[in-house]
């Protein structure tokens, strides 16, 4: 009865009895399911235009934002150095293109989930021989972005928000509106849409795979240096970042592997609930850092329901 | 010459379905056992048992569980390291409630816990499939190494959050814990590891391993001729997480010593994915031959240096080994996707035509 009561009632009253409280979790939530769907919108367009699990997402957050401190710390100013970093990420878009998926085309799946495992072996040697092992600060007052705090009182409580996290919530909205204008209204948008459907027809009416490709991964890579930047700004710039590329899965298992939207809602979703879960259920119930496989289970638990993912194509089986 | 067929004729059924129909095959691999039970033992050094002998065999082993779900029922999972980790701390409960049991004993019973609950996280694969599944396997991943670290009592409450093998003798000595010898340690593993194989080869061979490959190859069409797809799917999880935990605990017992949580981390999962890739999946063969890369790879990397006289800081070192692991992964995958196994069936034909081919 009494662990009825625990697991039932007592989280709902702490809610309603410390609202503000309840808003700061909220909050926090919502940053970081912001990030989780930045990384799961990298994911979802090499996976829409090309069926590549792309698991290196993580680590191209991280490298970017390593090139990035590494070109300022060169004495580069900073606008500069995020151009060059930019350069950076579609030389190395061009490289994987070239190297890594040309040889491996029409392989199967699993083979080119692992190439993109290799690869971010690679990359994860690489950055560290480059830059070195140690964690670097993001260059967040030379990039302009505001890093004081927003405090309220609502309901005589308190709550605050910092401004690079709004700033980052903002940065990210702006960043989805422009990537589903782009995808929706370009030439090349729906170029990558048509290779998202059908590789064979899209050939065949004159799309050019190797250079979607390139495309796809270089809007992949500006997306994880805008990551990278957002989550440098809050935590530090190091290889901890990778483990997120794993909580970006379950994202993206969540909103379904084909769907932008479904990154987005699943990506929110998750930051909010595994907030949620650990602050009222985790830490006074089960000891606390259930943050680490939240978010599966509950992809999990929503796939039994929907194969698919809430917003991913509806499956056809035909033998 | 050396791998000429001709000649060997087939009179009745069951020599037709022998497990070695090519007489040299059966010779190549009484060499190989001859090596591993005689040879190796009685040259190796102290440093390649720890290093080379002891760990290939395991990787082996723990990839050979997972190829069986992934290589012949075609599930994929990411969570093998946990499942080894459910592995040995069965083992280790049972090992410390009751202190006498002979170890093979032991082993054989921890196997049944990851299978029990690999059959638990089996389930959603009759559901979700494909990419989909690998979320579940992954869900069982940090659940699982999560549950390692919170629930007390599978550690014995000590306050490190370890486990320690404790010393274990049997037939008067010494198999497990610091007091072991290597080469006592070789032995055990290497006679496990050959038991469970053969049992492997065997089972995929039989009419178990045919609606695996029949699931694995569309289980919509195999779900039409009558094979039931729950039983099938379910009993792979159960036969790939009772191998996995089996190497889990040979990991923790007969290798490591010790063991934490985080020694079961994903990083783990996708080193034996590697090895069942890199070596080949639906392949007994491959596993071996893809532990023997994994492992090998970075012994030989740290000696390289040394053989041209540089020094190389060993952080620096250990970047550039991650660096060349990748770039090796990519390498074999665009060589061969099939895996080293079957580079090995490829250059076997070759060997049977020779010197006279097409």
């Amino acid at each position: 009865m009494d662990l009825a009561y625990q697991i039932l009632v007592k989280p709902f009253s702490d809610m309603v009895s410390a609202p503000d409280f309840l808003m700061q979790v909220l909050w926090d939530g919502l940053v970081s399911g912001v990030l989780y769907a930045l990384i799961a919108l990298g994911f979802v367009l090499i996976f829409k235009s090309s069926r590549i699990f792309n698991f290196a997402q993580g680590i191209m957050v991280v490298f970017a934002a390593l090139t990035l401190v590494g070109f300022y710390q060169a004495g580069v100013p900073a606008w500069l150095a995020v151009l060059l970093t930019l350069a950076v990420m579609f030389v190395l878009a061009v490289a994987i293109e070239r190297v890594v998926l040309r040889p491996l085309v029409n392989q199967p799946d699993i083979i080119l989930f692992m190439a993109t495992i290799g690869i971010t072996y690679f990359l994860v040697g690489f950055g560290e021989f480059v830059f070195g092992g140690e964690n670097k600060v993001m260059i967040t007052e030379q990039l302009h972005i505001p890093t004081g705090t927003f405090e309220f009182k609502p309901f005589g409580g308190f709550v605050s928000i910092s401004q690079t996290d709004l700033t980052a919530v903002i940065g990210a909205g702006i960043l989805v509106t422009v990537l589903l204008v782009f995808l929706s209204r370009t030439k090349i948008g729906r170029a990558i849409r048509a290779l998202g459907d059908d590789h064979q027809a899209a050939l065949s009416v004159g799309i050019s795979l190797s250079m979607i490709w390139v495309i796809v991964w270089f809007i992949a890579g500006i997306i994880a240096l805008a990551t990278g930047i957002v989550w440098g700004a809050r935590a530090g710039v190091s290889f901890a970042l990778e483990v997120i590329a794993y909580k970006a899965l379950p994202v993206l298992m969540l909103g379904g592997l084909e769907s932008v939207l479904g990154a987005i809602v699943g990506g929110l979703a998750i930051g909010i609930f595994e907030k949620l879960f650990e602050i009222y259920w985790g830490q006074p119930l089960l000891g606390g850092n259930t943050e680490t496989w939240f978010a599966f289970v509950f992809a999990l638990i929503v796939l039994l329901f929907r194969p698919q993912g809430m917003f991913g194509e509806k499956i056809i089986e035909r033998v | 010459m050396l791998y000429r067929t001709a000649g060997q004729f087939k009179t009745s059924y069951e020599a037709d379905f022998a497990l070695f129909p090519v007489r040299q095959d059966a010779l190549l691999l009484g060499v190989i056992l001859l090596f591993a039970w005689l040879i190796f033992p009685l040259t190796a050094s102290d440093f390649a048992f720890q290093t080379l002998l002891i760990p290939v065999l395991i990787y082996s082993l723990a990839s050979l569980g997972l190829n069986l779900l992934t290589g012949y029922a075609g599930q994929l999972s990411l969570g093998t390291a946990a499942f080894m980790g459910v592995g040995a701390y069965a083992c280790y409960k049972i090992t410390t409630i009751f202190p006498g049991i002979n170890l093979l004993v032991a082993l054989a019973l921890a196997g049944f816990f990851p299978a029990a609950i690999g059959i638990v996280f089996g389930l959603p694969s009759l559901r979700i499939k494909g990419f989909y599944l690998a979320i579940a396997t992954l869900a069982a991943q940090f659940f699982l190494v999560w549950l390692f670290e919170k629930w007390a009592w599978l550690y014995n409450y000590n306050t490190s959050g370890a486990i320690q093998v404790p010393n274990i003798r049997m037939f008067g000595v010494y198999v497990a814990g610091p007091q072991a010898a290597s080469i006592t340690q070789y032995y055990f593993v290497l006679f496990v590891v050959c038991l469970i194989t053969w049992f492997s080869i065997n089972i995929t061979r039989g009419r178990i391993g045919r609606i695996w490959k029949a699931v694995r190859d569309m289980d919509i069409a195999a779900e039409l001729v009558g094979i039931n797809l729950m039983r099938a799917k379910l009993s792979a999880f159960a036969i790939s997480s009772y191998v996995a935990g089996v190497s889990g605990a040979l990991f923790v017992f007969l290798w490591r010593g010790a063991a934490e949580p985080n020694l079961f981390d994903v990083q783990l999962s996708f080193r034996i994915l590697f090895i069942a890739i890199i070596g080949g999946l639906g392949s007994i063969l491959g596993n071996f031959l893809g532990a023997i890369l994994i492992v090998a790879l970075p012994v030989v990397l740290n000696w390289i240096p040394g053989l041209f006289g540089f020094s190389i800081e060993s952080a620096v070192l250990q970047h550039i080994n991650t660096m060349i692991i990748g770039a090796l992964i990519i390498f074999f995958l665009i060589v061969e996707p099939l895996g080293l196994a079957r580079l090995w069936g490829i250059a076997r034909e070759k060997l049977i035509l020779w010197p006279f081919p097409h």
